[in-house]
């Protein structure tokens, strides 16, 4: 029986110092720091993210997002948590489904002023100060994959990643086959994903608005989602967004994502009526970010696996 | 029909694809935070030995290979077949040239080795990590000279040759590691 923790005891150490480094930085910048709910009586119904129910019928948090956004319209100001979240997923050299986040929201920024604050943030805990780079989702793929990602279809996007020596997985459905998101993704994690922040961290923006999750979609040719992501080598580390506010999209895209899940034989949780609710009485414009600290941590100290910087990761729990 | 989903695919795992049964090497999980999870596996076929690489969608699975190890000792060689026996219920099963593989010219009777058994049938044969064997024909030797570092061949009594340093002699009996076929050391009499 393996008893010890995968971490080791200077690793430990590490996180202490690092959540103490982000506590400071905070509070010099007078940004509150909240606690709320991890079982919550809905749950995120995001196509591609699966959450724990208990035997209540709760769900524990795959995000603190939702409660944090009925602070904000409660008139909260800027606030930020460090919270446990869980994911109903596998364990991985990058993956844990239990794991620690920091999320954060800014009242009057968008995405860009947003990534100015993650940059100073990093900065602050030890990451580089020089080399960072802004890309468009469309300017990174131009770079790494050499084509516009908006400019082809899925059957496409299919036959290029076969050209690129990328195999496809196996027993592929239909509804994947034509789905252009879903070959995006592929390129995403296989090759322009693993390019990404090679030097020093990188911030990838405006996503297609098809991806737009909750964030804000701004009319255009194409219209883009206002979201970014932050990945250092090659690591997805943050995801941010200027936040959607409007109540009726919002349950518009709810709707359409449960829709999905239950044609695609997945577990359809209740959406946050509560955070409809909030946005109907009125979100402050604001951009929110979620940052993963396990792999903040594996990064900063120059790590290769997620169980090296935790305690006790889901196969030794 | 069993079958294992990607979560349950850890190195070891014995899988059917296509109708040919592979090992799990390596089971890497990808995962953007708002898109679609995916495996790539790396796998060898236990019939060809041949690696390759496939992926699947996260939660996807493979039809479970009825495959498994069994320590069995070795007893003759007929010429087409090599027979051994379970130690245990004392049943007898045979492989054939292509199940045995590297593990012919290794083993002489007697020895324990490990066999895959896919559906019953031996899949592979794999001999002792080391093996103690007698050479039966080598040039002579420099006798005293232990320092030179040189090398010659030297036949052993399964048939199979490996390089011995020089002082080594005919007759004499030499411990050899099957994995790398490197002579290891001379074995005391």
């Amino acid at each position: 029986m393996n008893w010890q923790p995968s971490a080791t005891i200077e690793s430990l150490r590490a996180r202490a110092a690092l959540l103490a480094a982000i506590r400071a930085f905070f509070a010099a910048r007078e940004v509150l720091e909240v606690a709320t709910p991890l079982l919550s009586r809905h749950a995120t119904v995001d196509r591609h993210i699966d959450s724990f129910v208990t035997q209540d019928g709760r769900w524990l948090q795959t995000s603190p997002e939702f409660a944090m956004k009925r602070l904000l319209a409660a008139g909260s100001g800027p606030i930020w948590q460090i919270a446990p979240v869980f994911r109903y997923e596998e364990q991985g050299r990058h993956h844990n489904p239990e794991f620690t986040m920091l999320e954060w929201y800014r009242p009057g920024f968008d995405h860009h002023r947003l990534m100015d604050e993650v940059e100073a943030l990093l900065r602050h805990c030890g990451a580089p100060a020089g080399g960072w780079r802004r890309y468009s989702y469309r300017q990174a793929f131009g770079e790494h994959a050499g084509f516009d990602p908006f400019a082809l279809d899925a059957a496409a996007l299919r036959e290029r990643l076969a050209a690129r020596g990328v195999a496809e997985p196996d027993g592929l459905g239909d509804a994947d086959c034509a789905s252009r998101d879903f070959w995006l993704d592929l390129w995403m994690s296989y090759v322009v994903g693993p390019q990404l922040g090679r030097e020093a961290p990188a911030f990838l923006y405006d996503f297609p608005a098809s991806q737009a999750a909750l964030a804000r979609v701004r009319a255009g040719d194409p219209p883009v989602a206002e979201r970014f992501e932050l990945f250092w080598r090659g690591l997805e580390l943050a995801n941010g967004f200027h936040e959607l506010s409007d109540a009726a999209e919002q349950r518009r895209r709810f709707e359409a994502d449960q829709q999905w899940r239950r044609a695609n034989g997945r577990v359809v949780p209740p959406y946050d009526a509560e955070l409809i609710a909030a946005l109907q009485a009125g979100l402050p414009d604001c951009a929110g970010v979620a940052l993963g600290i396990d792999r903040l941590l594996l990064l900063l100290s120059g790590r290769e696996r997620l169980d090296e910087v935790l305690a006790f990761p889901a196969d030794r729990a | 029909m069993a079958t294992v989903s990607t979560n349950e695919m850890k190195a070891g795992t014995k899988v059917l694809i296509d109708g040919d049964p592979y090992s799990i090497i390596d089971n890497e999980y990808r995962k953007p935070g708002k898109g679609q999870a995916t495996n790539t596996l790396k796998i060898r076929n236990l019939k060809t030995g041949r690696v390759l690489e496939k992926t699947l969608k996260s939660g996807d699975s493979w039809e479970v290979a009825d495959v498994e190890d069994a320590e069995m000792q070795y007893l003759y060689n007929d010429g087409e077949f090599w027979t051994f026996m379970d130690p245990t219920s004392f049943e007898q099963i045979q492989a054939g040239k292509a199940a045995m593989a590297d593990a012919a010219q290794w083993i002489k009777g007697e020895e324990t080795v490990r066999i895959t058994l896919w559906n019953g049938v031996p899949l592979l044969v794999t001999a002792p990590n080391t093996v103690e064997l007698t050479i039966v024909e080598t040039d002579p030797g420099l006798r005293g000279d232990t320092a030179t570092g040189g090398t010659k061949p030297a036949k052993l009594e399964t048939g199979a040759v490996v390089k011995v340093p020089l002082f080594i002699t005919e007759g004499e009996k030499i411990k050899v590691d099957t994995r790398t076929g490197e002579y290891l050391s001379r074995v005391g009499k």
